[in-house]
C-alpha cells in the first residue's frame, strides 16, 4: 500500500480546485502543499461546509470524484468505500440487502438549500451527526471499522479494519470523526451495517408541554421496552407533521419501537400502558409513515430553508428542560431528538453578547453547543466549535501530529487548528 | 524474567531509587510508596503470567491529585510509569518495567455517583466490571460489556483495554458504552473526555483514549452507560457435525437481520473438556456447538429464536436445545466460561490466543489452525465469539520442554498472521501490550505505526508513560508471547476468562 516515489500524474498546480480520482493523485496534491506551505479546503459534497469557521484557503480539494463502492459483504456486516462516495448511493446500495446505516445521518441540504443534499460519506464521518437512534446504536464513530487517509504530509495511513473486533493499536477511527477535515484527508472507509428492523412503529402523544415530554422521553428510554427514537415537537411545528393517521396538529411527543411485527405490536401496547396514555392522546404511526415522520425529523424538516441562525445543542437529558427555560428569552424555536439529550433551536436575533450568554447557560448545565448556521458576520466573530484551554492545548498537539504544516481546512474548528 | 526485550534501562534512575521513594512519600502518604522486594512481589505481572519483573516502585495514589503530582515528577525527572488497574489483562500491558514507578490504582475503588435520569454510572477506575451492574440490578439496569473477567477486572482497566465480552455483538465493548472519563496526562495535567451528554466538543478524545492501553494516560474517573435489563433472555444449545455447518448456520443467522446478544461456538475438543470440567449437558459428539443468546422482549426473543431453529436445521445441526429457565441458560453458559480451567486438565500448559477474522473465514482459519497443529504436533482447543469473528484458540504444550514452548509460539504467530491475512485482527479484545507488539508489522506498515507514534509523542514527549508496549521495540516480526499457563495455574485460577 506504501505511495509510489514520483508517482506519475499529470497534475496541473495551477488550478485552484483538483478533482483527483485516484489516491495516488491525492498523495501528490497533498506532498506538493506540504512541501510549498500551501493550505487546501477539503470538500465532499459540499452538503455540510456551511458548517465550521471561515477559513483562507489557496486551494480546494474537491473529493466527489473520488468515489464507489470498493467492497459490500451483507453477511459481514460492513460496506467498503471511498470516502466522496455520496450517502445516497450507499444506501441504495445497503437498501437492496436490506440492510442500513443505523446512525441515521442527518440531512443539512434542507437546512440549507431547501432540498436533499446528504452528502458523501466523507462528509458524514467527518462532522460525526447523528440522528435520532444516537441513544440506542451511538453515533457515527461507532459504526466506523476502519479508515484510510492520507496525513498532512502526504503518508497514507490506516487504522482499524473491517472486522469488528479489533483492538490493535489506537482506535484512529474515533479521532477522525467529528474532525472535519483537520486531521487526514479520507481516502475509504469500512463502515458497519446493520439489518434494517422488520417493523417501525411510532407513538406519537399529543402534548404541547416540554416538562410532560421529557417525562414521558425518560420513562420511555428507561423501559425495557427498548425504543429506538424519541422527539419533542412543541406546538408551532405540529402542523410540520399532519400524516393520515396523525390529524393532530400541535406539539408532539414521538416515540419509535423496531423490531420484528409481534414484539413491535407488544412492545408498543406495553409502552403506552407504562406512561399511563389515553387513547384520545395518542396516535401510532404504522411502518411507512413512522418512517416518513423519522426521516423529516432526521432531515431537520422543520428548518427547511431557514433564515436565521440554527444551534445545536447537546447535553444531559437531566439539564434540558432548565436550559430551555433560559433559552426562552431570547426568540427561539426548537425541537428535541435523542429522548431528550439534543436540542435543535433556531434563534432570529444572536449576536456575540447572547451567544456568549448562550454558551455559558449550556456549559453550566454539562453541555456545549455548536453553531450549525449563522449570519455572516457573526460567523467571521463567533467561535462555532466550544472548548476549554486545556482540551484546545491538546487538540494542537494532536493536530500537529497529523498535520504539522497546519494545511488541512486550517481553522476551520479553533483558530490555530 | 523472560528474554523478551523491554526499554533500556536508565540506570541513573535505579541508582536513585531511595531518593525517588523519599520523594515520592513527600507527595503521598508515605505507606502508600512501596520499595521493599516482598511488597513488590504481587505486582510483578498480570494476567499474562509468562512474563515477569519487579518494578522499582510501587505507588497507590489515594486521589487524582496525587495522580496529577506524581506523574508530574516523574515527568519532571524522567522516571516511567506503569499504570494498573486490577492486573487480569491478558496481554501483558502492566508488566512493570525493572525501572518504572508502577501506579496501582486499587484505592480508586468506590462508584461515584449512580445517576438513573441520564442512564450513567459514575465511578472510580478500579471498580470492578461486576461491581457497577450490582450497583444499579436493583432498579432493573445493568452495564453491557461482559469481559469474562468482570468479577476481577477493573473498569479503567477495561476503558485502557477497550474490552469486549460476549454481548459485545449487540450491545459494543467499552468504546461504545462509555460516556466520560477523567484523565491525568503524563505531565499532569488533569481533564475531562466526555460526561454525561452523549456527544463532546471537538475531537473524540475519549475514543482515542479507549483502547490507549495506558500510554497515553492515566484514568481517574469512568462514566458508563447503563441499560435497562432485558425482560427475556433465551439460549439454545445447538450441535453441528461440521466446523463448516456451525459456521455457514453463523453467517446465515446474521445475514438474515437477527443480531442474538451473544453467539459462541465452540469445537469437538473443547466442548468435550469443558463438558467433563463443568457438567454443562454439551453435545459431545458434535465436532462443533453453538451456544447463542436473545434477548429482548417476550414475542422478539421467540421469533429470534425460531428462526435460528429453522436455520440451525438447514444447516444439519445434530442436536438443538432452548434453554427453558435462566438456570438452565446460564448452565449452557458455564462450561464456556470454564473452557481455561478446563483446558488446564488437558496438558500441563496452554496459550491462549485472541485474533479477529470476518465470520466467513471461520472454517476456513479453522482448518488451517487443524492443519498447523498437525505441523507443529501441539494439540490445539478453540472457542469464537462467532457472532464477531474472535477467536480464542487454545493450544496445548509443556513449558517445560523448552522446544515444545518454541513451537507453540511459533504456532501462535502463525495463527494471528493468519488471522491478518484472511482479513481480520490481531487482538479482538485482550490488547496487544507486550505480548503482540512484534506482531504489530503484520497489521501496519511503518507509516501507521509512526502515525501512532506521533500521537503517542504529542502527548508523552520522553515516552515515560507505560513504554514498551503496544508498538514494536524490535521493529521485525519476532514472535512473541500469548497467554501463558502452567499447570492450570493463572494468576487467578478462578476468574472465567474471554
Amino acid at each position: 500500500m506504501e505511495e509510489k516515489q514520483n508517482s506519475q500524474t499529470s497534475l496541473d498546480f495551477n488550478q485552484n480546485i483538483f478533482k483527483p480520482t485516484s489516491r495516488e493523485e491525492i498523495v501528490e496534491i497533498v506532498k506538493t502543499c506540504y512541501r510549498k506551505n500551501i493550505p487546501l479546503e477539503i470538500n465532499g459534497l459540499k452538503s455540510k461546509n456551511k458548517i465550521g469557521r471561515n477559513f483562507q484557503s489557496e486551494k480546494t480539494l474537491d473529493l466527489s470524484d473520488y468515489k464507489g463502492i470498493i467492497d459490500y459483504k451483507p453477511e459481514e456486516l460492513y460496506i467498503k468505500v471511498k470516502a466522496g462516495t455520496p450517502l445516497k448511493e450507499i444506501i441504495g446500495e445497503l437498501d437492496k440487502n436490506n440492510q442500513q446505516l443505523a446512525f441515521e445521518p442527518n440531512d443539512f441540504g434542507y437546512l440549507f438549500s431547501g432540498q436533499s443534499n446528504s452528502g458523501s460519506i466523507g462528509g458524514v464521518v467527518s462532522c460525526n451527526f447523528a440522528g435520532s437512534r444516537r441513544f440506542k446504536v451511538g453515533s457515527v464513530r461507532d459504526h466506523i471499522l476502519g479508515f484510510q487517509g492520507i496525513n498532512g504530509k502526504g503518508e497514507t495511513i490506516k487504522s482499524g479494519g473491517t472486522v469488528v473486533k479489533n483492538v490493535t493499536g489506537y482506535d484512529l477511527s474515533k479521532l477522525v470523526s467529528g474532525s472535519f477535515g483537520t486531521l487526514t484527508i479520507l481516502t475509504e472507509l469500512s463502515i458497519k451495517v446493520l439489518p434494517k428492523p422488520e417493523t417501525s412503529k411510532t407513538l406519537i402523544i399529543k402534548n404541547p408541554h416540554l416538562k410532560k415530554a421529557l417525562d414521558f422521553l425518560g420513562k420511555a428510554l428507561s423501559s425495557s421496552t427498548d425504543p429506538s427514537g424519541g422527539v419533542f415537537y412543541p406546538d408551532y411545528f405540529g402542523k410540520d407533521f399532519v400524516l393520515n393517521d396523525l390529524t393532530h396538529d400541535g406539539g408532539l411527543t414521538a416515540i419509535r419501537i423496531e423490531g420484528p411485527t409481534n414484539s413491535v405490536d407488544q412492545r408498543v401496547n406495553r409502552l403506552s400502558k407504562e406512561l399511563g396514555l389515553l387513547d384520545q392522546e395518542l396516535s401510532i404511526l404504522d411502518s411507512e409513515q413512522s418512517n416518513i415522520f423519522w426521516s423529516r425529523t432526521k432531515n431537520l424538516e422543520v428548518f427547511k430553508s431557514l433564515k436565521s441562525n440554527l444551534l445545536r445543542i447537546v447535553l444531559p437529558m437531566s439539564e434540558t428542560l432548565q436550559v430551555i427555560q433560559k433559552l426562552k428569552n431570547f426568540e427561539i424555536k426548537y425541537f428535541i431528538d435523542w429522548g431528550g439529550g439534543l436540542i435543535w433551536a433556531s434563534f432570529d436575533r444572536l449576536n456575540t453578547k447572547i451567544l456568549s450568554e448562550i454558551k455559558d447557560t449550556v456549559k453550566k448545565h454539562q453541555g456545549y453547543i455548536t453553531l450549525i448556521k449563522v449570519e455572516e458576520d457573526l460567523k467571521a466573530s463567533a467561535d462555532i466549535f466550544t472548548i476549554d484551554p486545556i482540551k484546545y492545548k491538546i487538540s494542537e498537539k494532536i493536530k500537529r501530529s497529523f498535520d504539522p504544516k497546519r494545511i488541512f481546512n486550517p481553522g476551520k474548528m479553533y483558530t490555530g487548528i | 524474567m523472560s528474554s523478551l526485550q523491554m526499554p533500556k534501562i536508565d540506570n541513573a534512575i535505579m541508582s536513585k531509587k531511595d531518593k525517588i521513594a523519599s520523594d515520592l512519600r513527600g507527595i503521598i502518604n508515605s505507606k502508600n510508596v512501596l520499595s521493599n522486594p516482598d511488597e513488590l512481589r504481587p505486582f510483578e505481572t498480570d494476567g499474562l503470567t509468562a512474563y515477569r519483573q519487579m518494578p522499582l516502585l510501587v505507588v497507590m495514589p489515594e486521589t487524582v491529585e496525587e495522580v496529577s503530582q506524581i506523574l508530574k515528577y516523574c515527568n519532571e525527572n524522567k522516571v516511567k510509569v506503569v499504570p494498573r488497574g486490577a492486573g487480569t489483562g491478558l496481554s501483558g500491558g502492566s508488566m512493570p518495567l525493572e525501572d518504572c514507578v508502577l501506579m496501582a490504582m486499587g484505592k480508586f475503588n468506590k462508584i461515584i455517583e449512580i445517576d438513573y435520569e441520564n442512564r450513567c454510572v459514575v465511578t472510580q477506575p478500579c471498580v470492578t466490571n461486576l461491581a457497577i451492574t450490582h450497583a444499579v440490578q436493583d432498579k432493573g439496569f445493568y452495564y453491557a460489556p461482559d469481559p469474562s473477567s468482570q468479577i476481577a477486572c477493573s473498569i479503567g482497566g477495561n476503558v485502557a483495554e477497550n474490552s469486549g465480552g460476549v454481548h459485545s455483538l449487540k450491545y459494543g465493548a467499552t468504546t461504545n458504552n462509555l460516556l466520560g472519563i477523567q484523565v491525568v496526562l503524563m505531565d499532569g495535567t488533569v481533564t475531562k473526555f466526555g460526561g454525561k451528554a452523549m456527544d463532546a466538543e471537538g475531537y473524540d478524545f475519549l475514543g482515542l483514549m479507549t483502547g490507549s492501553e495506558g500510554l497515553l494516560g492515566v484514568i481517574t474517573e469512568v462514566t458508563v452507560k447503563i441499560l435497562k435489563s432485558p425482560e427475556v433472555v433465551k439460549a439454545a444449545l445447538v450441535g453441528f457435525p461440521s466446523i463448516e455447518d456451525a459456521g455457514n448456520c453463523v453467517a446465515e443467522i446474521i445475514a438474515e437481520g437477527c443480531i442474538p446478544a451473544g453467539m459462541e461456538i465452540m469445537d469437538k475438543a473443547l466442548t468435550k473438556a469443558t463438558n467433563d470440567y463443568s457438567k454443562a449437558g454439551y453435545p459431545t459428539d458434535a465436532e462443533a456447538m453453538m451456544i447463542v443468546e436473545f434477548d429482548g422482549t417476550e414475542h422478539e426473543v421467540e421469533a429470534y429464536i425460531q428462526k435460528t431453529k429453522e436455520i440451525a436445521e438447514k444447516n444439519n445441526s445434530s442436536s438443538l436445545k432452548i434453554s427453558k429457565s435462566n438456570e438452565e441458560r446460564l448452565k449452557f453458559w458455564a462450561g464456556r466460561k470454564a473452557a481455561f480451567p478446563a483446558c488446564g486438565v488437558l496438558a500441563p500448559d496452554y496459550m491462549c490466543m485472541d485474533g479477529s477474522i470476518p465470520r466467513g473465514k471461520l472454517a476456513e482459519v479453522l482448518n488451517e489452525i487443524s492443519r498447523l497443529s498437525k505441523k507443529y504436533n501441539l494439540p490445539v482447543a478453540n472457542a469464537f465469539h462467532a457472532g464477531d469473528g474472535n477467536l480464542h484458540p487454545l493450544i496445548m504444550f509443556d513449558a517445560n520442554d523448552k522446544e515444545s514452548l518454541r513451537k507453540c509460539e511459533e504456532f501462535g504467530a502463525d495463527i494471528l498472521k493468519y488471522c491478518v491475512k484472511v482479513g481480520g485482527a490481531l487482538t479482538g479484545e485482550h490488547g496487544v501490550g507486550i505480548e503482540k507488539r512484534e506482531l504489530m508489522c503484520e497489521a501496519f506498515n511503518d507509516k501507521d505505526i509512526q502515525q501512532q507514534l506521533t500521537i503517542k509523542v504529542a502527548l508523552d514527549p520522553n515516552s515515560l508513560l507505560n513504554p514498551g508496549k503496544v508498538y514494536p521495540i524490535l521493529r521485525k516480526c519476532a514472535e512473541e508471547g500469548r497467554v501463558h499457563v502452567h499447570g492450570g495455574k493463572t494468576k487467578f485460577p478462578d476468574i472465567p476468562r474471554f
